[in-house]
């Protein structure tokens, strides 16, 4: 796998959008056809190369080509958007919808994320090692499919809205979660290992969330259904669980009606 | 001697009247009196009559004190702003009428600027919601002549609507509620003791920020599921009577305030508000209404609508039109501080925002289009005073049922003054003049 180094050398004045830093926009150019990319400063075009140095040559491939972002990224926006495959490490916080649809490969950042991470992505494995904002891998607004799959791991915390409208993939969180967990979700896992507050799994159709910790009111639509033992995430433990949302829409397998699985550990 | 003009449309709140009685000089110069309207509502016409007002713009000088410029010159220094931005933001729009949004977003277009109406801290939540689930509602004509069950949820129509219970909802006698509001049942969702809900035949006091569960225990009971002894509040028995209530009424209408938009859950509270009323389009005849504020929100949203395919917090920057609250609203942006410079109309962020985006549009430079001194002017480097709309100049405005309906000028504004559009048309002409289109 080849390597392409940007670091950050110039603040913008407002914020940056830089959907064009994905191993998908690099591959098979050379430095200065990089450095010739846009990125955006509110209603201005910029170059890549007038915020970010260029050092390394990216693979004939997306697969083939890792990048690695340094500096404060604190003010940059999209990063590793709609990537399909190769890597990219952001070696520092960066700002909202970092890994936003995106399809493949692995998106890690070192730090927090900010709001609309990993939102309706489809494959691939984001992590980040801080806390995460709100939104992370749901729908964008008005659609009505969040994540559909891949891995997305928060050392940390995550804000609110968690997996809304989520459909498939898997997403970990370390510490605890805001309001909001799964709301409408219609497939996929939602793990917590810290606290939820309230409203988990409102409007859930199917699908699970895992929850370690403790939730500090429960939506009235889940009934308590029995006790069972779980290996997740590594962890084996008894969780009680809990079928809902019973005043939701519910479809029918084999007969049977599908309810949204939520578990707690005892 | 004077002159009395009826059918007069009030330009205060979204309940938009249509019936005031206004009484003008014979030469049309000054109003007298208003009636049929509510307090606040007579108190907006005659507040244009304030010996005080401004009549010219007026410009910061170095050391805090206004100086008075023309209309040109702060066409030119709003113009100037307007171009040198990176990323404008232009919000308001809702005290206006349509013919003046529509002429803004030519400029908001021209410029590459955010677009943000007042509904950012009011029902933005709201159109967040209908464009997650849809929305079943009606025009109030319906409500007034077909609904038996009125259900106010976090709102207090008798103070922030006065005349929505009168005209609309509770009171009028219809073509098929000929009681009046014997024939209705009034049912109030608030956790306060309000004017509104000391008149409801149910009162049902929610925990604050606990509407999200009782919405959804009205789902449950209308499925017959069981839920536990208490919810938000209210014990089980009680959610059942009312959802009974509910599903036997022979058309219900849910109209909701910010009680349910801007606390815990925000966009969620409605959204299941709406899925609730769907649910009850399974039994009966359900509708949903957002109790919108400003008197043209509604236009605002639906001009953008029609332009940009968004209601509110409206991104040009990229030259085509994007849309994501949380980012693109007003206040993430001044506080993140992601815009460079503000453009206020028909609208006072300065009483409404909260301090840290007030004290970045201090920091920014700032323009303020409003009629009036406002807490927004103490912020702004311009602020060009203008014709009351519905008062001075007529226009379109739409309902909070999304009913255009025309204003109308009733009385000449003071010599030498202009109308929003008018401003509006002369930044444009201006910024097309620097940008060479």
């Amino acid at each position: 796998m080849k390597k392409v180094e940007l670091t950050i050398k110039q603040q913008p004045e407002l914020y940056l959008e830089t959907e064009n830093i994905t191993p998908d926009a690099f591959a098979g150019k050379s430095a200065d056809e990089i450095a010739a990319l846009n990125v955006y400063e509110g209603n201005v075009t910029h170059k890549l190369g007038d915020f970010f140095s260029i050092a390394g040559t990216p693979g004939a491939t997306a697969a083939d080509t890792q990048i690695v972002v340094n500096g404060n990224l604190e003010r940059v926006k999209w990063i590793g958007s709609r990537m399909t495959a190769g890597e990219v490490v952001v070696e520092s916080s960066m700002d909202m919808y970092a890994g936003a649809f995106m399809a493949g490969g692995k998106l890690l950042i070192k730090g927090n994320a900010g709001h609309f991470t990993g939102l309706g992505m489809t494959g691939g494995e984001l992590r980040i090692t801080g806390n995460a904002g709100n939104y992370l891998g749901a729908a964008y607004r008005g659609d009505w499919r969040g994540m559909q799959g891949g891995v997305l791991r928060v050392n940390g915390n995550a804000g609110s809205d968690v997996g809304s409208f989520m459909r498939g993939g898997e997403i970990i969180i370390g510490g605890d979660a805001d309001v909001h967990v799964g709301t409408h979700q219609e497939g996929g896992k939602i793990v917590v290992k810290g606290n939820a507050k309230s409203k988990v799994g409102g409007q859930m159709v199917k699908g699970e969330i895992i929850v370690f910790g403790t939730i500090d009111v429960m939506m009235p639509g889940f009934a308590h259904r029995d006790n069972v033992d779980l290996e997740v995430d590594g962890t084996k433990a008894t969780f009680k669980r809990y079928e809902g949302d019973l005043g939701e829409r519910h479809p029918k397998s084999k007969g049977a009606v599908v309810y949204g699985q939520l578990y707690i550990k005892q | 001697m004077s002159k009395i003009i009826t059918d007069v449309v009030c330009p205060f709140c979204g309940t938009l009247c249509d019936d005031l009685e206004v009484t003008v000089s014979d030469d049309g110069k000054k109003l007298i009196d208003v009636s049929n309207a509510c307090a606040i509502g007579a108190m907006k016409f005659l507040h244009s009559q304030a010996d005080d007002r401004l009549t010219k713009p007026r410009m910061r000088n170095e050391d805090g004190s206004w100086r008075d410029v023309s209309y040109e010159e702060a066409a030119d220094f709003s113009a100037k702003m307007l171009a040198n931005s990176k990323k404008p933001l232009m919000y308001g729009w809702s005290s206006t009428n349509c013919e003046a949004q529509s002429v803004g977003s030519t400029i908001g277009e021209l410029i590459g600027a955010q677009m943000d109406n007042t509904a950012t801290v009011c029902h933005g939540t709201t159109l967040i919601a209908v464009q997650d689930v849809g929305v079943p509602s009606c025009t109030l004509g319906e409500v007034k002549n077909r609904a038996d069950m009125i259900i106010y949820w976090g709102g207090n129509p008798a103070h922030a609507h006065p005349r929505h219970m009168s005209r609309y909802s509770m009171y009028p006698r219809g073509f098929f509620t000929a009681k009046g509001h014997r024939g209705r049942t009034l049912v109030v969702v608030d956790p306060r003791d309000t004017d509104s809900a000391s008149i409801a035949d149910i009162h049902l006091k929610v925990e604050q920020g606990r509407d999200y569960e009782l919405l959804s225990a009205l789902r449950v009971a209308f499925r017959g599921e069981v839920l536990p002894d208490v919810v938000a509040g209210i014990p089980k028995e009680k959610i059942y009577e009312v959802a009974e209530k509910m599903k036997k009424a022979r058309f219900g209408v849910i109209f909701f305030g910010m009680g349910v938009t801007q606390t815990l859950s925000k966009n969620h509270n409605i959204d299941i508000a709406i899925q609730v009323t769907r649910d009850l389009n399974e039994y009966t005849k359900f509708s949903i209404m957002p109790m919108r504020g400003h008197y043209n929100v509604t236009g605002s949203g639906e001009v953008w609508g029609w332009q940009f395919g968004f209601p509110f917090c409206v991104d040009l920057s990229r030259g085509f039109a994007r849309y994501n609250p949380g980012e693109s609203s007003s206040n993430d942006l001044l506080v993140r501080g992601e815009v460079d410079s503000v453009f206020v109309i028909g609208s006072d962020p300065g009483a409404h925002f909260p301090f840290g985006s007030v004290k970045k549009m201090n920091e920014i430079p700032c323009v303020c289009v409003d009629p009036h001194i406002t807490p927004t002017t103490v912020v702004a480097d311009l602020h060009v005073p203008v014709a009351f709309v519905g008062v001075e100049v007529g226009g379109c405005a739409y309902r909070m049922d999304s009913v255009p309906i025309e204003t109308h000028k009733v009385v000449d504004a003071p010599e030498g003054m202009i109308t929003d559009e008018e401003f509006l048309n002369m930044v444009l002409e201006r910024l097309q003049k620097i940008k060479g289109v």
